[in-house]
């Protein structure tokens, strides 16, 4: 990187892939469905799964309708990207290997603050959790660090260590930005507002006001009865179709987010839904973890 | 004599298990020293961010030698039992000392050394330590709060060496994670140890880290001329969050010092671990805030300092949201939102509680001096904040953000009844005295208390998952630092019917409403509700008691003055003090000597048959005159004791009962009470229960011990 200007949002990701690449991670493209955070990424959340060993790297876009605020505010936004990392087993030096990857993008540890303050990570919906911690930089939540303990409820073989930089907010630190639509997104002067804001009106406009309920609730119930019948199928070896199984879900568990961005979920349902989309996540969970124990 | 040092060295622990960590470790430690029959002279435990420290001094180098005696099989028994003995202990039969026809086995146990005893208890207590959560890492099985990496674990100097799940003990640990050479290094033993961590940027001792923090940032705030806003939870937290914290003093924009003060320090605090700063020339906050470092900046923390005023701007942005939208929106809102909210599942919604609150305030208003009108108001507006956007965002704001919003339209008293009437909020919080916050204040937690006893959600045992021991604690200390007089449950009665009647009414007369409730009268109505009543009276007796003799009041004194049945807490106070203020005077000591006499007499004679009662008679033939002068002196006391509770001045009723100290010895002196003439041991039977009888107007002095 140019020693005098901080990386472009771009530069910032090609560092990161770099920096894991080179620790042995392979790095791999977003997943093509939608998602509320890297972590359901099947690459994470099934691959933690099971005895066998596994690294990767990955950006995400992170889906959260209710998040949108149309592009008026300067830190929120419903549509963002994490940098997801994922090595199993979590090597030793972990930590270490972390704050490498920060002093790449600039962060020297001997001028900032950063910190490890606890926090125990937990996704209700996918009945996930893990013990860790956020990391402060100067007082900014830059990465949640987690040592995966269990997944769609069933406790995990082998222990992964989880990496998820939050990249917009590290690139406005990085670059000392204050409005995050005004972060360099290259070195040719093209900023994030000029890719992302325009996306950020409709797409608000969409969640809050857009979307029919009727027909995300439609939609919803569709997918929960696809996830049950494509588990009931098998493959040519004989397997049930989990990873196609757990596409549904994923796309349940963003159709639900629509509607609750639209206010269409009482606060009296909203356990059920979850339930719901937490039993879907552990059927496959649970089946996939045979088939990774068969395949180990 | 010989010194033991462990070091459990980990990745970061988080800053609120420390304390605990540390009293675990000594106290695990302890233990197992003890078991072993190791005596030491000092175990000290350290905490921090990234180490728990176990030191211990004075040990000896092993265990004594122990002989033990094992009784046996006599020498008679047959061949079996003597077999199985021997195999139990390991001896032959000539091994056996035989006493008294009782075979015994002496077996001596040879002295261990200490260090051969150690890698079993460090085993124990790492795999069995109790942290609140624990965790797995990388593909062991080993559990501990964040992923163990090292154990130095010294005796008398050397290595004692073992493993734990793979991880090996020796002497090397590491420094600061940044300030530290970077290079693991060899310690030789505590002194040496802690002389290192402190050359490697780690303070050992907590006491040390906050003792720097403390002086760093007062010094910082000093040389502008500013003062710290003192936190002792938050110098805990920011203690266990860095091994060498460095204070650093940084910017605000001005222009967030318009939020309301307890908002900024909330926002620096929960969201960010900073202190908030004062300027005493404003005489409010300044604007800067300080934040502890785990760094010794090479710039001096200007970097670090812009850094965290930007994230803090971002953080009071978002407060300052809350608060434009929060003034616009307003109380009508609000208290339209409580209506969607639930209380409690079988207490209806919190719009109903407010109702009952403020029905509540109502009646309690004129027994504290406050306007009946005004109570209710201030009561329905109480609760309202709960769906302010604040308040959402930081629920310790609570009644907080109510005053604010509510001061401009209705007022300083009605405002501080809103901010104020969650308190008293713990035993050291201090209890509201003006009269409108007093009658929020009590209705808001009598409700509680009533609510919850009449759907049968009593704390049992150590759960009180709705606090309700605080509630009556504080309904109890509102009543006594206010001198309020009233009876308790009391008012608290006056809204049972406005409960969900569903929860309230016995089954068969569902579904009555609430009117016909009332239209079936009281004598209905104190059928349904007197057992809760009487659960509420018992228990409000009881934490008066606990906080009677948290205070230090003699138990048994609180005792004598319940066995009355009083249930006017002021009262009972009041007499409380009263009664052992007169057992430290003499004639009180004496006092209560005599009156142990005369109801050991009378109990005696109860258990023969009938006590004679009614009245004393005086100019008997051949009476002794200390027995006409009791009964005299019982009278007077009689009248005064009756007169002095009448005004409810309970040293006068003492001061009565003194003057019976003097007659009442001469009496026990001169007169036998036991008489052969069954007409002078009836009347001095008489004379005896009148004294007990008197004193009993006073307390139960049975239950006071001597």
């Amino acid at each position: 990187m140019a020693a005098d200007r901080p990386l472009s949002f771009q530069d910032l990701i090609l560092t990161l892939q770099r920096y894991w690449g080179a620790q042995g991670c392979a790095l791999l493209q977003p997943y093509d469905v939608e998602v509320g955070a890297g972590t359901l990424h099947p690459a994470t959340v099934l691959r933690a799964l099971g005895p066998r060993p596994w690294k990767a790297a990955y950006v995400q876009p992170s889906r959260r309708p209710g998040d949108g605020r149309y592009g008026e505010n300067p830190n929120r936004l419903q549509h963002y990207y994490q940098f997801q990392v994922i090595l199993k087993p979590n090597p030793d030096n972990l930590q270490q290997l972390y704050l490498g990857s920060l002093e790449a993008i600039g962060i020297d540890p001997k001028l900032h603050d950063v910190r490890f303050v606890e926090d125990d990570w937990e996704n209700p919906t996918v009945g996930a959790w893990g013990l860790g911690w956020e990391v402060w930089c100067d007082g900014m939540e830059v990465t949640q660090f987690t040592y995966f303990q269990g997944v769609g409820g069933i406790e995990v073989d082998v222990v992964s260590g989880e990496l998820t930089y939050g990249l917009e907010r590290l690139a406005m630190y990085v670059q000392g930005v204050d409005d995050v639509y005004d972060l360099r997104f290259n070195d040719e002067g093209l900023t994030y507002g000029e890719v992302f804001l325009e996306n950020e009106r409709q797409q608000s406009e969409a969640n809050f006001h857009g979307y029919d309920v009727d027909g995300l609730k439609r939609r919803f119930e569709d997918m929960v009865a696809e996830v049950g019948r494509l588990l009931e199928m098998r493959g040519p070896q004989d397997q049930k179709l989990v990873l196609p199984a757990y596409d549904q879900v994923l796309k349940a568990s963003h159709l639900f987010n629509l509607m609750d961005a639209r206010g269409a979920i009482a606060v009296a349902e909203r356990q059920s839904y979850i339930g719901r989309i937490r039993d879907l996540c552990k059927a496959c969970a649970t089946e996939w973890v045979e088939q990774e124990r068969a395949r180990a | 004599m010989p010194q033991l040092l462990l070091e459990l060295f980990s990745e970061e622990i988080p800053a609120r298990m420390q304390a605990g960590a540390a009293r675990d470790l000594e106290r695990m430690a302890t233990e197992r020293l003890k078991a072993a029959g190791l005596g030491f002279d000092a175990l000290t435990t350290f905490a921090g961010p990234r180490r728990l420290t176990l030191v211990v001094d004075g040990l000896p180098a092993a265990t004594p030698d122990r002989e033990e005696e094992l009784k046996g099989p006599k020498a008679s028994a047959p061949e079996q039992a003597l077999e199985g003995f021997l195999r139990k202990t390991g001896l032959t039969r000539d091994q056996l000392v035989e006493r008294d026809g009782v075979l015994f086995a002496v077996i001596s146990q040879k002295g261990r050394a200490t260090a051969d005893l150690v890698p079993a208890m460090v085993d124990e207590i790492v795999r069995g330590f109790p942290w609140p959560k624990s965790m797995r890492w990388g593909t062991g099985a080993l559990r501990w709060v964040r992923p163990l990496k090292r154990i130095v674990c010294l005796f008398d100097g050397v290595v004692v060496p073992f493993d734990v799940d793979g991880i090996a003990s020796g002497d090397v640990t590491e420094g600061h994670r940044f300030l530290g050479s970077g290079q693991p290094f060899a310690v030789r033993d505590f002194a040496d140890y802690r002389r290192k961590l402190e050359r490697e940027h780690v303070l050992l001792d907590v006491a040390d880290r906050k003792l720097r923090i403390l002086e760093g940032a007062k010094a910082a705030c000093a040389d502008r001329g500013l003062t710290l806003v003192d936190d002792d939870g938050l110098l805990d937290e920011v203690a266990g969050l860095a091994e060498w914290p460095t204070p650093i003093l940084g910017d605000m924009d001005p222009a967030f010092l318009d939020l309301p003060p307890e908002v900024v320090r909330l926002s620096m605090k929960v969201h960010q671990k900073y202190f908030a700063v004062r300027d005493p020339a404003r005489d409010g906050l300044a604007p800067h805030f300080v934040v502890v470092a785990n760094v010794e900046a090479t710039d001096g923390g200007k970097a670090l300092a812009a850094g965290n005023g930007r994230v803090l701007s971002a953080r009071l942005n978002d407060a300052r949201f809350f608060w434009d939208e929060d003034r616009k929106t307003g109380f009508d809102a609000w208290l339209k939102k409580l209506e969607g909210v639930t209380f409690h599942a079988r207490l209806g919604t919190m719009a109903q509680r407010v109702d009952r609150i403020a029905a509540l305030a109502r009646e309690i208003a004129p027994l504290v001096g406050a306007d009946p009108d005004q109570a209710e108001r201030a009561a329905r507006l109480a609760k309202a904040d709960l769906a302010s956007g604040m308040v959402g965002e930081f629920p310790e704001l609570q009644g907080v953000m109510g005053g604010y919003y509510a001061r401009a339209e209705h007022g300083d008293a009605v405002a501080d009844a809103i901010r104020d009437h969650y308190r008293p909020q713990g035993p050291s919080d201090a209890v509201p005295t003006a009269p409108l916050t007093v009658a929020v204040a009590l209705a808001d937690k009598l409700d509680t208390l009533v609510g919850f006893f009449a759907i049968d959600e009593k704390p049992t045992g150590s759960k009180d998952p709705f606090a309700l021991r605080r509630a009556a604690l504080g309904v109890i200390r509102l009543v006594l630092e206010n001198g309020v007089r009233m009876r308790l449950p009391g008012p608290a009665v006056s809204t049972f019917w406005m409960l969900p009647e569903a929860t309230m009414l016995p089954p068969g007369t569902m579904p009555a409403a609430a009117i016909d409730f009332i239209s079936r009268g009281e004598q209905f109505q104190r059928e349904v509700y007197g057992p809760i009543e009487r659960e509420m009276q018992a228990f409000f007796a009881d934490r008066l008691k606990v906080l009677l003799r948290d205070q230090g009041k003699r138990h048994d004194l609180v005792d004598a003055v319940f066995a009355l049945g009083d249930d006017d807490l002021v009262r009972i106070v009041r007499r409380v003090e009263a009664l052992d203020a007169f057992l430290a005077t003499d004639d009180g000591a004496n006092l209560l000597a005599g009156h142990r006499r005369a109801s050991n007499i009378l109990k005696a004679e109860a258990k023969k048959g009938d006590v004679p009662t009614g009245m004393v008679q005086t100019g008997l033939p051949n009476q002794p005159p200390e027995e006409t002068a009791l009964a005299f002196a019982a009278a007077a006391a009689q009248t005064a004791v009756d007169q002095a509770l009448e005004a409810e001045d309970f040293a006068a009723a003492m001061r009565a009962l003194s003057a019976l100290r003097a007659p009442v010895d001469a009496f026990f002196e001169a007169v036998l009470v036991n008489s052969d003439v069954p007409a002078e041991r009836d009347n001095r039977l008489k004379l005896l229960g009148q004294i007990r009888a008197v004193m009993g107007r006073v307390a139960d002095f049975d239950r006071i011990a001597g």
